[in-house]
C-alpha cells in the first residue's frame, strides 16, 4: 500500500502500484481540484508538483512517487510562488470556464520557482504543455508576469 | 472529461479519451484508410528481422562487407524509435512518421527538457500504460532524454551518420569498442525494442544489433558510400 506525502500530510493509498497518481488524488484522497483532461499527458490539466517539479499525474504511477513530496492545487497556495500566482490570477481574472486552470496555475508556479523573470519565450516553452479550450493564453501570460513582478517586489522589500 | 474513468486494472482499454480524438477520431474515413495503409507498410518494413553478420560472409571484399553490415545496422539507427530522440532541432519528435512532439517540448541545454518542464514531467522510469486506445502507453526509461546535439541524425544520410558515429569529436569521445558496448548493452538504446504498446519496435533485437555493429567494427568500420 503506497504511502504518499500530499500537501504536507502523509496519506496511505489503498491502490495498486501502477494506479496513476491522479486517480489516487481524486478518487481515493478526495482532492478533486486536480482535473482529468486527456489521460495521456497532452493537455496538462492534471499537473501537480512532485518534489517541486511539475508532472502530469494522469500518467504518473504511484510506484514512482512513493516517499516524494506532492503538492496539488489545494496546497500550492501555501508556497510563496503559488500564492503569488493565485493572487495574480484573481487580479487579472485569468480563468474563463476554469477547467484547465488548476493545471495552468501548477505549471506557472513551477515555472516561476525555476525562473523568477521568465521571458515570453520561456513562458511559451513551459506553458505550451497546458491547453486551454477557452483560449485564455494571453491572460495566463499576463498573470505569470504580474506574479513575477510581485515576487520581485517582495524580494526587494525583504 | 469531468472525472477520472473508473479504475480497474483490466479496464485500461476501450474508453473513449480526449487523447483518442487528437489522434484520429475526427478524421475522415478515407484519410484514416490512407494512414492505416502507410502505417502498416512502415510497420512491416520495421518489423522485418535483421540479417545476421553470417549473411554477409559471402562478400569477399572486407570493405564492401563492412559497408553492407553498417547498412543493415542502419535499419535500426534510422528507425523512428531511434530518430525521434536524435533531432537536429533539439526538439523531440514522435510516431512512425517522426512528427512534432505533442505537447510541444524543448530539449533544453542538457537534452532532458527545460527546468520547469523536464522530460520526466511525463516520461517515467518505465513505459506507462494509459486508458487510451490511440495512445495506449507513454514511453519511459531511467535516462529518458535527447541524444547530444553533435549526434543529431534526423535529415542525415546513413553515410553521414556513420561518419558522425566514428568521429570522437562528435560522438562523446567514444572509441569504437565503446560504441559497440553502447549499441549492444545500453538500456536507453534497448528501449527501442521494448517501446510499449502502440509503437513498432526497432527491427530485430538489441543483441542482433550489437552483433552487426561488432562485425562492422571488426571489418574495419567502413562507412557506406553516398548513393
Amino acid at each position: 500500500m503506497p504511502s504518499l506525502k500530499i500537501n504536507g500530510r502523509s496519506v496511505r493509498i489503498d491502490g495498486p502500484d501502477d494506479m496513476p497518481l491522479l486517480w489516487a488524488l481524486r478518487d481515493i484522497v478526495g482532492m478533486t481540484g486536480t482535473k482529468f483532461g486527456c489521460g495521456v499527458g497532452m493537455c496538462g490539466a492534471c499537473t501537480v508538483h512532485v518534489d517541486a517539479v511539475a508532472v502530469r499525474s494522469c500518467i504518473t504511477p504511484l510506484s514512482s512517487v512513493t516517499g516524494k513530496t506532492i503538492t496539488t492545487i489545494e496546497g500550492v497556495g501555501k508556497t510563496i510562488t503559488g500564492a503569488a500566482v493565485q493572487k495574480a490570477w484573481l487580479a487579472d481574472e485569468v480563468p474563463q470556464c476554469g477547467y484547465c486552470q488548476s493545471g495552468q496555475i501548477m505549471s506557472a508556479a513551477a515555472l516561476l520557482a525555476a525562473n523568477a523573470q521568465p521571458t515570453d519565450a520561456d513562458i511559451d516553452q513551459v506553458m505550451g504543455g497546458n491547453l486551454c479550450r477557452c483560449g485564455t493564453y494571453n491572460r495566463i501570460r499576463q498573470g505569470i508576469k504580474r506574479a513575477a513582478r510581485a515576487l520581485e517586489d517582495s524580494r526587494k522589500q525583504s | 472529461m469531468g472525472t477520472t474513468p473508473h479504475y480497474r486494472a483490466s479496464s485500461k482499454r476501450g474508453l473513449p479519451m480526449l487523447g483518442d480524438r487528437f489522434r484520429g477520431g475526427e478524421m475522415r474515413n478515407w484519410c484514416i484508410a490512407i494512414i492505416l495503409a502507410a502505417t502498416s507498410a512502415t510497420a512491416a518494413a520495421q518489423s522485418a528481422p535483421l540479417r545476421p553478420p553470417s549473411d554477409f560472409a559471402s562478400i569477399a571484399d572486407e570493405r564492401a562487407r563492412s559497408q553492407a553490415l553498417f547498412k543493415e545496422a542502419g535499419r535500426v539507427i534510422q528507425s523512428p524509435r531511434c530518430l525521434n530522440c536524435h533531432p537536429v532541432t533539439r526538439r523531440p519528435t514522435q510516431g512512425d512518421d517522426v512528427h512534432a512532439h505533442v505537447p510541444p517540448m524543448y530539449g533544453g541545454p542538457a537534452g532532458s527538457g527545460v527546468a520547469s518542464l523536464p522530460c520526466f514531467s511525463c516520461h517515467g522510469r518505465s513505459n506507462m500504460q494509459t486508458f487510451s486506445k490511440a495512445i495506449p502507453s507513454i514511453p519511459g526509461n531511467e535516462r529518458w532524454q535527447l541524444a547530444p546535439a553533435s549526434m543529431a541524425w534526423q535529415g542525415k544520410s546513413l553515410p553521414q551518420i556513420c561518419d558522425q558515429l566514428k568521429d570522437r569529436a562528435r560522438n562523446g569521445d567514444h572509441s569504437l569498442a565503446e560504441i559497440h558496448e553502447h549499441a549492444a548493452k545500453d538500456a536507453l538504446v534497448g528501449w527501442a525494442w521494448h517501446p510499449g504498446d502502440g509503437r513498432v519496435p526497432a527491427p530485430g533485437t538489441q543483441k542482433q544489433f550489437g552483433e552487426l555493429i561488432g562485425a562492422w567494427i571488426s571489418t574495419g568500420a567502413h562507412c557506406p558510400a553516398e548513393n
